[in-house]
Parts: structure tokens; sequence; C-alpha cells
């Protein structure tokens, strides 16, 4: 029982989940459009191989990874290349994407292809294969999950950590991956665990979800050391290095990385999406995204075609309610808020959270009054107050000594400031400047 | 900062049942002068926070029943302007604004800020010359005055039943007289976490513990930890004038720093100093070192080395 696992600081929002935690997944139908923009993981930009104008089949691969650090796009209908531009990205900019008008009536049927064994492949053949299928962390940070199946030799891992804590409100996306897909889960752990070479893997669920914890407990493997580890409910136990402190007690060092304590983190939707490669044979093209809010009418989890747009989506839960206010891509704690119904939702949407105007209040922002309510909050132990002092007078270099860079925007500061003074959201705009800084001295 | 207002109210509220309606008087002209300054000098809408009003309730709290009015307004005014806009208003300032605010009173006008009126036969009769006109000093009182709990352990050697300092039928300050009230208040505070427990925690460990000791040693000389705890101002000062958020420290391990400092230099100052009470410049004096205690005790950033190698 993981009673007594946890780690220190952090906040207990309302988890918000009853909306869509028992609605079974169901498939949205295929728009007439589908945008995939060529920066959906982290890293490089994919580099464009269809021209417009070109036919392609669902599955097909439309651009391919840049570097080691990158992962492909795929075609999630068939259709035809309309454009490859500037469209509105759900990180607020304007990003290169490949526009498809998705065929009508078409039987959205793949292209034969063989479906490998993966028990026969060897290490980097099953790497190469992960690669190629464009599979990256389904949590929301996208970062490409071959990566991370590819730790260097000098940093043996022990552990894999199954992350199924979603932690952010509202969301029930890995929820429902776990309850209606704990098979495949399983069998994305057992790929995962003969890649890394490692012995047990830890799966963490928080306590909220008992029907998940239960699927997992079922379907657990006789010959694999996989256990399940259920833990006490705070945000934001599903951010990496929390849930490897919670469920092993270790802390990963300052700018360092999970492997650098023998530990690789992945969700579990990232692991049924690794098991669907080998069992379907297709790439990343579809995920499973919850929209929720009050200020939709019929939330839901949806399975969507990546590059589906917002307000296709939003169309396909009833529309919005006459006093939605606003849009956020992911949880309200991290979740991006988005001005323009066009964007698509891309491989790292978690949820589309449509808040109400009972879910959101205008909050002027009053002077610091030093209560220290922020360090308490802080789960990286941080003094958000001084930070947030430092970033109004644009003092950069004083706050990367004050470890800036350790700060991963989980919002605990902005969530418990009595004064609403929007901390995390300053720390972002700072650590986005001090790269930029970084590139224009280097 | 509207809920800590509102737990002021039962406190006021015992010191109108004691001291008539000159506490009303008293506690409405430093309030309006914290306000009236707020207003005229503050930034826009600065007085919907509440924090002036804060300041102005417990600045007048801290005074004797029979001070002039106009002394309480001047107080008040003197609070909010120097004692924080100067600073740059609302948290930038370094001392805690109301005390800011009586220590000048204390300086300027030390007679009346040390006439303490005890019960009287009516309580519709005023406990001094509160109307006395602006810039004159109060007329001798035609009332009953005594000493307070403190004046009579320092100069007369003689103690207060327990059970009178609980209840506040003791002479003193206006606020600072019922022990209960403002215990349950600032209990109601702590677990409300608008106030920090650690600070009137520590402040009450720490005095307990050094006069406990002295007292142990020579009960003659020293008197009871508990009456230590329950006369004067430290109630008060440590549930509302130490917890002010502004100037306290920011870390936890800070606070309890804070807290032990506070109570060390009150009974340092009561027992020793030449001062019946001490509360007021103990937190003064703290205030000043939150900077440095802020700064010593940052907490340590999620895996960084417990110590450095430097």
């Amino acid at each position: 029982m993981g009673f007594w696992h946890s780690f220190r600081h952090g906040v207990h929002p309302p988890d918000l989940k009853a909306l869509t935690a028992a609605i079974p997944i169901r498939r949205l139908p295929y728009p007439d459009e589908i945008v995939l923009p060529l920066r959906q993981h982290a890293g490089n930009p994919a580099t464009p191989i269809v021209r417009v104008g070109d036919r392609v089949e669902r599955g097909d691969t439309l651009a391919r990874a840049e570097g080691h650090i990158s992962a492909p796009v795929h075609a999630s209908a068939a259709g035809r290349v309309t454009a490859i531009e500037l469209w509105p990205h759900p990180d607020g900019t304007h990003a290169p994407a490949i526009r498809i008008a998705v065929e009508r009536y078409s039987p959205q049927a793949t292209r034969p292809r063989v479906i490998p064994e993966w028990e026969g492949l060897s290490h980097e053949e099953l790497i190469a294969a992960v690669k190629d299928a464009g599979v990256v962390g389904l949590g929301g940070a996208a970062f490409p999950a071959h990566v991370k199946l590819a730790p260097p030799p000098e940093f043996p891992i022990d552990t894999l950590v199954v992350n199924g804590c979603e932690c952010e409100p509202y969301l029930t996306t890995d929820h429902r991956t776990m309850v209606e897909y704990p098979e495949r889960v399983q069998l994305g752990i057992r790929i995962m665990l003969k890649c890394l070479g490692a012995k047990r893997a830890v799966v963490g669920i928080e306590r909220n979800k008992p029907d998940a914890v239960d699927a997992i407990r079922n379907t657990l493997p006789d010959d694999l050391d996989v256990s399940v580890l259920d833990l006490t409910v705070k945000y934001p136990q599903g951010a990496e290095k929390m849930l490897i402190k919670a469920v092993l007690g270790r802390d990963v060092p300052s700018g360092r990385l999970p492997m650098h304590v023998g530990v690789v983190v992945q969700n579990v939707a990232s692991l049924a999406t690794i098991a669907e490669v080998f069992e379907t044979g297709l790439p990343l093209i579809e995920r499973i995204v919850t929209v929720t809010g009050l200020g939709i009418a019929r939330p839901a989890n949806l399975l969507v075609p990546v590059g589906t747009k917002l307000r296709d989506l939003i169309e396909a839960c009833g529309g919005m309610t006459a006093d939605a206010r606003e849009i956020v891509f992911g949880g309200p704690m991290m979740g991006m808020a988005q001005a323009d119904l066009d964007v698509p939702i891309t491989k790292g949407t978690t949820g589309v959270v449509v808040l109400s105007r009972a879910e959101t209040r205008d909050q002027p922002s009053l002077p610091c009054i030093k209560c220290g309510h922020c360090l308490d909050a802080c789960p990286v132990f941080l003094n958000p107050q001084h930070l947030g002092a430092l970033a109004l007078a644009d003092r950069y270099a004083e706050m990367e000594q004050a470890h800036l860079m350790d700060c991963m925007l989980c919002g605990c500061c902005s969530y418990v400031c009595p004064s609403h003074i929007p901390l995390s959201q300053l720390f972002a705009a700072s650590k986005a400047r001090v790269r930029k800084l970084k590139v224009l001295a280097a | 900062m509207w809920t800590v207002v509102a737990t002021l109210v039962p406190i006021l509220a015992t010191s109108v049942m004691f001291f008539g309606p000159s506490a009303l008087l008293v506690t409405g002209a430093a309030t309006a002068g914290a306000l009236i300054t707020e207003k005229v000098f503050g930034p826009r809408r600065s007085l919907l926070d509440g924090s002036g009003m804060i300041t102005g309730l417990l600045l007048g709290l801290t005074l004797p029943a029979g001070l002039p009015m106009w002394m309480a307004f001047v107080g008040g005014a003197f609070s909010i302007g120097f004692g924080k806009l100067v600073f740059g208003g609302l948290g930038q300032n370094v001392f805690n604004p109301a005390l800011l605010g009586r220590a000048f009173l204390q300086a300027a006008f030390p007679v009346a800020m040390t006439t303490w009126p005890t019960a009287q036969a009516s309580w519709w009769q005023l406990r001094g010359d509160n109307l006395a006109l602006p810039l004159f000093s109060a007329r001798a009182p035609d009332v009953l005055t005594g000493a307070t709990p403190l004046g009579l352990l320092k100069f007369e050697g003689e103690t207060t039943a327990l059970r009178d300092l609980m209840l506040g039928t003791t002479g003193g300050s206006l606020g600072e007289t019922a022990g209960i009230v403002i215990l349950i208040c600032g209990l109601y505070l702590a677990l409300r976490n608008y106030l920090n427990w650690r600070i009137p925690a520590s402040i009450f460990l720490s005095v307990f513990l050094f006069v406990g000791v002295l007292h142990l040693l020579f009960p003659t000389q020293y008197p009871e930890p508990a009456f230590m705890l329950f006369s004067g101002g430290l109630m008060l000062g440590a549930w509302y004038m130490a917890t002010d958020l502004v100037t306290s420290p920011v870390t936890n391990l800070g606070c309890w720093i804070f807290g032990i400092g506070i109570g060390a230099l009150v009974v340092v100052i009561r027992l020793w100093g030449g001062l019946a009470e001490g509360v007021m410049y103990a937190i003064l004096l703290m205030n000043a070192l939150v900077p440095f205690i802020n700064r010593a005790t940052q907490p340590r950033v999620f895996g960084t080395a417990r110590r450095t190698a430097s």
C-alpha cells in the first residue's frame, strides 16, 4: 500500500474528474480536415517528405524525425495534402503544419503492413520501430518515447516507474486507458522492461481511481516483477521527479534526469500506445482526449485522430454552453489557454477543458504580502515569492542563481497565492527569457 | 484580510465591555487616522484590501482607554504614513505599522500613554480626557487609575491572579486585557491558515521556558510563567502583531527563530529592562532582523546537495 508514499509540499485542488471518469472512450468520426503541426514533440520539429497535392493513406509518414530527439509525423486520415503552412499551434504561436483534406466516405483503411513480432526483435529493432511509429509521451510533455527506451549504457536502469497518477484536475485520459485497456498497458510495460533491461516496474496510481488500480492489479503478469502502488491524492504527483520520490523515495538531482538515479518514467497512455504499435503495426495517429468542464454540453472521453481541430472536437461534444469562458489544453493547473478554435489536437494534448463562468474568476493581482504560502506549496522547494519579485524587476541572472531552472511550472505557487500573483506564468516567461539570453550570448 | 478584521471585532467588543465608550472613541480615532491617510496618500483602491483597517484597529487596541482621541488619530496616521506608505505600500514595509505607530505615540506622549484607568462606577463614564482638543494634552483624569499587572509586578512586586488576566478585569491597553478572547480568535486564524501558528507557538514556548527556569531557580524573585504569558500585550502581540505576514519571515524555520527571539527579548525587557512592558520593542527589533532570517533559512532546493561543497 502506498499510504506513506508521497512527496513533500504540493497542493490539493479539487479533482473534478467525476464529469468524465465513468464515461467509456468513444471514437470521434473523421473530420473534414486534419492539420498536423511538424512540432508535436519535445526536440527538433519533423521535416516534411510530402508535397502539396500528394494523396496520402492513413498511417503514411508525412514528415521524418530530424535528429535523435525528434519524432516523425504520420497521416491520421486518408486524403490530399492541401498546404504546408503556418497554422495556429496549441502553444500560442503559429507553426508549420501539414493540412490534409480528408477523403469523404473513405474506409480509412491503412496500407497492408507487416506487424512485427516484438519478442523476436532485437533491442535496436524495437527502438527503431518505436521511433518510426512517432510515439511520444502522451502525458503532456510529448518527449519522444524511443529516447527513453535507449538510455546511455553508463546509466543502468533498475526500475521502470509507470505514471498513472493523472494528478491534474478534470482529466481522465489515463484513467480510462487503465480501465479499458489494462492488457495494453501491461504489454507496454513488458516491452519497455525488455528494452531497458530493468528488473522491475512499479505502477503509481492515485487513490481517487480505484477502478484503475483494480484493473491494473487484476492483469499483473506472473513472470515479471510488476507492482501497483496506490498513492495519496496530491498535486503534482504525476511530475516525474515527484513520482520517483513518492514511489521509490529517490531524489533526482537538480538539473539531472531520472536515468541518473536508475529510473525511467513512462506514462500509462504512452505504454498502451507502444503496445499498440506492435499489435496493429500502426503509428501514433490517434489518441484519447478528455473533453470536459462545465462549459461543454456533453463531456466525453474521445479517441481522436491527431490533427483534429478543436472546433470539430467541441462540436462532437454538443458544443459549448452559453456561459463557456475559457478553453484550456491540458489540465487547469499546467494547461495552455487557447485563443483559436482552429488549433489542432496534437500528440501531447491530454485534454480539452472548457471552463464556464462558474469555474473561472477574474482576480486582479495584489501586492505580495510575504505570507510564505508559496514556499510551503513548492514541491521543488524554491522561494517563489523571491523569484516573483525578481521576475517583475527583470533580474534574470539572479533568478537563475535562485534555481529558476528547477521550476517545473506546476502552478502550485499561483494556486495558493492569496494575492493572486501569476507566479507560475511569470516563471514560464522568465525561463523562456533566460534560454533566449543564453542563445544570444553563445 | 477582512477575515482578520472580523476576528478583531470580538476583541474590540470585550474592550468596550471593560472600558465603556472610551474604547470605541480611541479605536475609532486610530482607525480613522489610518484609513484617511491610506485614502489620501495610498495607491488607488488600496482601502479595499483591508490592511489599513487592520493596522488602525490593532493600533487602537494597544492604546490606553483614556488617551485623547486626537493623539490616537495622529498615531493611526503615523502608522500608515511612516509605517507602511513610505516603504512603498503594502508588502514593502519592514516594521509592523501598528507597533511603529504605538512606538511613536509612546515617545511623543509618554504620560498619556501610561495612564491606565481601572473599572469605574458607571459604564458610560469616559475613562479619561478622550475629547481633549487637538494639540492639548489631557487634563488630569478625574477617574480612578491604577497600574497594569506588569507595572504592579515591576514596581510593587505584586502579582495578579491568573483568572483576572484571562478574563481581562485588570488595567491595561484596550485590547490586551482579555487573554482568553484573543487566544480564541488567534486560534481560529491559525486553523484557517491566516497566520503561521509557529510564530505564537514559539513565542509562548520560549517565554514559558525562559521564565519557567528562572521561576524554578528563584521562586520569590521571578513570576510564574503563566502570569507572563497572559499579562501585558503578549497575547495580542503574539497572535496579531508578530504574525503580520509582511513583517515576519517567509520560511517556517525562520518563523521559529523569529518567535523564539521575540520571546527571549520580551522576558529580558520585562524582567531586567527599565520598562514594565517589552512586547512592542521585542517585535520591532525582530522585525528588523527578518530579512537576515529569511536569507539564512532558504529552503534546500529539491535534488541539491544537503551542504554545498564549497
